[in-house]
């Protein structure tokens, strides 16, 4: 493989992971902040 | 441009299988297990978004101390046949990387902690994150042969933050679960290093089986492991648990202890053939495995 086409595909699959972390970062937030004003579902 | 084959595969970005690594996800699960079992046994319980998230930091600052462990020993691990797999010392990944994700991941995991549980158990978080990196991996692991005995305390923290981040203060009986956890690590630890102890010798590590001998070893695994037991029992005749956890506590400390016996009679010096050394490292992960989990049965039953 070429050094090239690895560092592609080495930043594709780290920002794919990134957007999934951040994005269940993001629900966690809320979802702390819900338990923290004590809301009760 | 044209094209180059790969030359240096650290010069590439990291490959996040090898940031996972750098974690050290199966010493991540005993310290995530019994930091749940810490949380899970206090009197009052936080809203389990709360508990999730406490547990995740406890996990994420577990992961930043493997990922700083192995920056600062990158070459001492690829000294060692066990060890020198790893992204580091396998060159697959750049140094200055690890450094970085584990200060940042130590980092967030603290900051995390103090938002969504209190500023208490991120205290302890920062402090066992610094105790392991500065005081067991920098200071007394190249030094001296009682670093497993010190640094012991910094894989005892877990439980306290666990029941900390529920309640908000200190107890006694999560003061006996850091206290377990601290004089069970250098049984465990040293039944280890008995049949690694080449490696260690190799990667001048002054382990006790290198700087003092096998037998002194197993004589210093038999004396530890009757304190570990005593402190494993005593939360049940000082009332802070029942007997679900005492008669449980009282068979697997009586189990750890005849395991020891059986390595203090052992003498050989092969580690191939330490049958009794690998028998006692392989239960006393189970042991404490077993001993939070009847600590956790216990108090549920009770409730």
């Amino acid at each position: 493989m070429k050094q090239e086409d690895e560092i592609i595909r080495r930043q594709r699959e780290r920002a794919r992971i990134m957007a999934l972390l951040l994005g269940a970062f993001v629900v966690l937030l809320f979802f702390i902040t819900i338990a923290k004003i004590g809301i009760n579902w | 441009m044209p094209a180059m084959e790969i030359t240096n595969a650290a010069a590439l970005p990291a490959d996040w299988r090898d940031l996972l690594a750098l974690t050290k996800p199966r010493v991540m699960s005993l310290v995530v297990f019994t930091g749940l079992c810490g949380l899970l046994a206090a009197p009052e319980l936080p809203p389990i978004v709360l508990g999730f998230t406490a547990i995740l930091c406890i996990a994420l600052g577990a992961g930043a101390c493997g990922a700083l462990n192995q920056w600062y020993e990158a070459d001492l691990d690829a000294k060692m046949r066990r060890t020198a797999k790893r992204p580091l010392p396998s060159g697959r990944m750049e140094r200055q990387t690890a450094l970085h994700f584990g200060v940042g991941l130590g980092a967030f995991s603290v900051i995390l902690m103090g938002l969504a549980a209190n500023w208490l158990a991120a205290g302890m978080l920062a402090l066992s994150i610094l105790f392991y990196v500065l005081v067991y991996t920098v200071w007394l692991k190249p030094r001296t042969a009682q670093n497993i005995v010190i640094g012991g305390a910094a894989g005892a923290f877990p439980p306290l933050i666990g029941w900390v981040a529920a309640t908000g203060h200190f107890a006694p009986l999560p003061l006996l679960l850091f206290a377990i956890i601290f004089l069970w690590t250098p049984p465990h630890f040293w039944a280890l290093s008995l049949f690694v102890r080449s490696d260690y010798a190799a990667a001048g590590i002054p382990m006790l089986p290198v700087v003092a001998g096998i037998q002194h070893t197993r004589r210093h695994i038999f004396i530890y492991s009757l304190p570990m037991a005593v402190a494993a029992i005593a939360p049940w005749p000082l009332g802070l648990t029942g007997p679900v956890y005492g008669t449980s506590a009282a068979i697997l400390s009586g189990v750890f202890v005849v395991l020891a016996v059986r390595v203090l009679d052992s003498r050989s010096a092969d580690p191939k053939e330490m049958p009794a050394e690998k028998h006692l490292f392989a239960y006393s992960v189970f042991y404490l495995f077993a001993l939070f989990t009847a600590l956790v049965a216990d108090r549920w039953i009770a409730s």
